[in-house]
């Protein structure tokens, strides 16, 4: 039980962990890991509210079909078990700017919010380009090998890693 | 044709969404748990000072790519790499990886920053990933039978590209991750 409160388990016992849940999502419900298109299928249902049917022949949405799927009742089980790991170890906080932000560009959390908005935008949009995002591709498809999510999880970190450099290192 | 709809009526019946939940509060539970669902992490793993993140993936790629070829082999599950293409993932995942260091969250994370009270997750961050996700169904038609077939190459896995038996691939695979999880533990990062 120590185990459950403790704020940080090693990162190999979490990847390792990871790999079984994937076994088991395979096994059982024929799934991979992912997350990402849960997102479009949401900003679709959401544009149905406001367009009806207009929203729902767009061709993007037709091909992933909006209803509510395997997948987005994973992704809504994550916000419940990261609140539930975090209130077991007191490691929640409701928490407007993190800190590497916050020394690098200071406590404000309005400019904060508006660089998230702008980085979910890119997020998005990318992880609907590339078909996928680092738990789809970055995980569940290059443990299958596959050709499209080696390339994929490879240029999400040259990405990251060039822009999250030119952020916090040359424009600081 | 047939036998894909059957597939398919087979995948839906044995995919309850209960399930889904379930392996979601197991997979929050450990993000939160690894420290993935923190902003600093992921920022730190992009800036190459914390490889916190680079290791969850890495083991659960190793452990996850040689339980899944195993069950394969004895015929207990079907693979289903995604169809891709050089337009598709060089630059889509370029796009992605801009995105992920300016929001410091990816789209599984994030999920678990909101479970953690990130507000800038919650409030800027889910609205911009919806919004960027619209924005490419908007675009989709006319994407979709240009750049994205740019060098299309299918649902090709590494296996068929050498054209050798699947353990060809996941043996040194496993031993390059391996590899390379000790360099980083060993150079201390």
């Amino acid at each position: 039980m120590e185990l459950l409160t403790q704020v940080r388990w090693s990162p190999y016992l979490v990847g390792v962990v990871i790999g079984m849940l994937s076994w088991a999502t395979f096994l059982i419900s024929k799934q991979p890991l992912a997350c990402s298109t849960t997102f479009a299928k949401l900003i679709g249902m959401i544009e149905m509210g406001f367009t009806g049917k207009k929203a729902e022949l767009k061709p993007y949405y037709q091909k992933l079909k909006l209803v509510v799927d395997w997948q987005m009742m994973l992704v809504l089980g994550i916000i419940i078990g990261a609140l539930f790991s975090a209130l077991l170890s007191g490691d929640f906080r409701w928490q407007w700017v993190p800190s590497t932000w916050e020394n690098s560009f200071g406590g404000d959390p309005l400019l904060r919010i508006l660089v998230a908005l702008a980085g979910g935008i890119i997020l998005g949009f990318g992880a609907r380009w590339a078909n996928g995002c680092t738990s789809g591709h970055g995980i569940s498809g290059t443990l299958q090998l596959a050709v499209s999510s080696w390339i994929s999880a490879v240029c999400f970190f040259i990405g990251g890693i060039v822009a999250a450099n030119l952020i916090f290192r040359i424009i600081v | 044709m047939e036998t894909k709809t059957l597939e398919k009526k087979e995948i839906k019946t044995r995919s309850p969404l209960l399930w889904g939940l379930g392996f979601g509060i197991v997979f929050g539970f450990l993000l939160q748990k690894g420290g993935a669902t923190n902003y600093d992490v992921i920022i730190g793993q992009l800036l190459l000072t914390d490889f916190t993140v680079v290791k969850i993936m890495l083991s659960a790629v190793l452990t996850g790519m040689i339980g899944i070829h195993a069950m394969k082999s004895l015929g207990w599950v079907r693979l289903n790499p995604k169809s891709g293409s050089a337009g598709m993932n060089i630059i889509g995942g370029l796009i992605f990886g801009i995105g992920f260091a300016v929001l410091g969250y990816c789209p599984g994370t994030i999920a678990g920053a909101v479970g953690n009270g990130y507000l800038d997750a919650t409030v800027g961050g889910l609205a911009g990933i919806l919004i960027g996700s619209g924005l490419f169904a908007a675009l989709y038609p006319r994407l979709s039978q240009g750049i994205l077939k740019m060098g299309d190459f299918g649902d090709l896995t590494l296996p068929r590209l050498f054209k050798v038996k699947d353990w060809v691939v996941v043996i040194p695979v496993a031993a390059l991750i391996i590899l390379l999880l000790y360099l980083l533990e060993r150079s201390g990062l």
